[in-house]
């Protein structure tokens, strides 16, 4: 089983590197930032640009690269669904899933399992979570 | 509650302003920074580590702050601390009794004088305010208890004049949505730029669920208008305006009547809760920026219930 998990890890990355650029987190989210790859950006921020984005849209970090939620918002608002899924405030990283397969966490429910904490004051939170204007 | 909270809670305009950076010289230093400004400012930002430069952590000035009898807004940033110590930090300061907290993701490592650091970014500005909301509900992240749970006003901090410019105040209805209370906004040498933010803030309802306070920099050098407007992250000067100090025969009477004039214009845009103030070394010129605006001293306005929608 282990074996085939490993072997689904590798073969998700081969799809998903070279479109996406994909880092691996295993709880991907791609369909919330517009097709876009948040854990490429250098601060590997899950809700938003930063506030270090230059003038011409060029990362803070890296001024050769685009600012990876400049494209997300981009693509975002061309998407017929799910654009307005940036909106929506998203948990801190589950740092235990790097290098699986979000493939699978996906069907095992594992990527949507959060921390106590957060899960229990989530209702409140959601509610006010779709705040697009 | 803290006076901060009262004051915002009752729609009163505040000032508050960042303390410039400690580098040791216990609470005699804290002091000799505060004075000049000290009669007009309601409460003080004790920064983290900004542009990533190593200095007195925040919750250290935060308490010095209040022993020396002022009230302190603990800026918190993710670039230095994981989600354990962001955390600790956070309990560290109710301990004390420093209730407001302003969250932010921070500048990157390489903004710094030590870019070969490894950034941290565990956890990112709106999680952060998420995670203060957390403790408020009496649980830690792990959802362990907090006994008693701890109370704070969260604020956070917006760029109104980084791209995307169409997406900034959905952006600042998320941290809303999270749990911030207050937007100090990152400093903006594009007026337009602020306005429009204000008005789309104003107009999506944004300016009623948190309060909105506009940042307003004192420089005093050709020097330093020089680096805010290439060295700092976020901040996007127009040349004319670099120019305009550089061709200056006094800098320093230029550099004020830039910050008076953003200032007066930041103060006729709609919903504006108040003004922060940076100058990043010990002068007087917020002080003598308030007495310019026409805002009066903190005593005077606590005695007047001086409400943000008068204060132009």
């Amino acid at each position: 089983m282990k074996a085939a998990a490993a072997a689904l890890a590798r073969v998700e990355h081969a799809v998903k590197g070279p479109v996406w650029d994909c880092q691996m987190c295993g709880q991907c989210v791609l369909h919330s930032t517009g097709l876009t790859c948040p854990m490429t950006c250098p601060k590997t921020l899950r809700n938003g640009p930063c506030g270090g984005v230059r003038a011409n849209g060029h990362c803070e970090v890296k001024p050769e690269m685009r600012c990876v939620w400049l494209k997300a918002y981009e693509r975002s608002e061309r998407m017929p669904l799910w654009g307005n899924h940036i909106d929506h405030l998203r948990p801190p990283v589950d740092n235990q899933l790097k290098g699986t397969s979000s493939w699978i966490n996906l069907v095992t429910g594992r990527d949507r399992q959060v921390p106590a904490g957060w899960e229990n004051t989530r209702p409140s939170r959601e509610s006010g979570a779709d705040v697009r204007t | 509650m803290s006076a901060l909270e009262r004051k915002l809670d009752a729609h009163e305009f505040v000032v508050t302003a960042e303390l410039p950076v400690i580098d040791g010289g216990g609470h005699a230093e804290i002091q000799r920074q505060l004075e000049p400004m000290r009669p007009f400012v309601d409460a003080f930002n004790a920064t983290d580590n900004p542009s990533a430069h190593a200095h007195v952590s925040p919750l250290a000035v935060a308490i010095g702050l209040m022993q020396v009898g002022a009230e302190p807004v603990m800026q918190l940033t993710c670039r230095d601390r994981n989600r354990l110590a962001l955390e600790a930090e956070l309990m560290g300061a109710s301990l004390h009794g420093i209730e407001n907290i302003c969250c932010l993701t921070g500048d990157d490592v390489t903004a710094g004088d030590e870019p070969e650091a490894r950034r941290v970014f565990d956890l990112d500005g709106p999680q952060l305010i998420s995670v203060a909301r957390v403790l408020e509900s009496g649980q830690y992240l792990s959802g362990r208890a907090v006994t008693p749970a701890p109370h704070f006003l969260i604020g956070a901090v917006e760029n109104p004049s980084a791209p995307p410019l169409e997406y900034r105040v959905r952006r600042a209805a998320k941290k809303a949505a999270a749990g911030a209370r207050f937007l100090q906004l990152q400093i903006c040498y594009r007026p337009e730029l602020l306005a429009r933010f204000m008005h789309e803030a104003h107009a999506s309802g944004l300016s009623e669920r948190l309060a909105l306070i506009p940042s307003i920099c004192i420089l005093r050098t050709v020097g330093g208008m020089r680096f805010v407007a290439t060295s700092v992250p976020g901040i996007d000067v127009p040349p004319e305006t670099v120019a305009r100090v550089e061709q200056a025969a006094d800098p320093e009477t230029e550099c004020f009547d830039i910050a008076y004039e953003l200032a007066s214009h930041a103060l006729s845009q709609p919903g504006v809760a108040g003004l922060h103030f940076i100058s990043f070394r010990q002068d007087a010129g917020i002080a003598k920026l308030c007495q310019r605006l026409g805002i009066p001293p903190r005593a005077e306005r606590e005695s007047n219930g001086h409400s943000a929608s008068v204060a132009v």
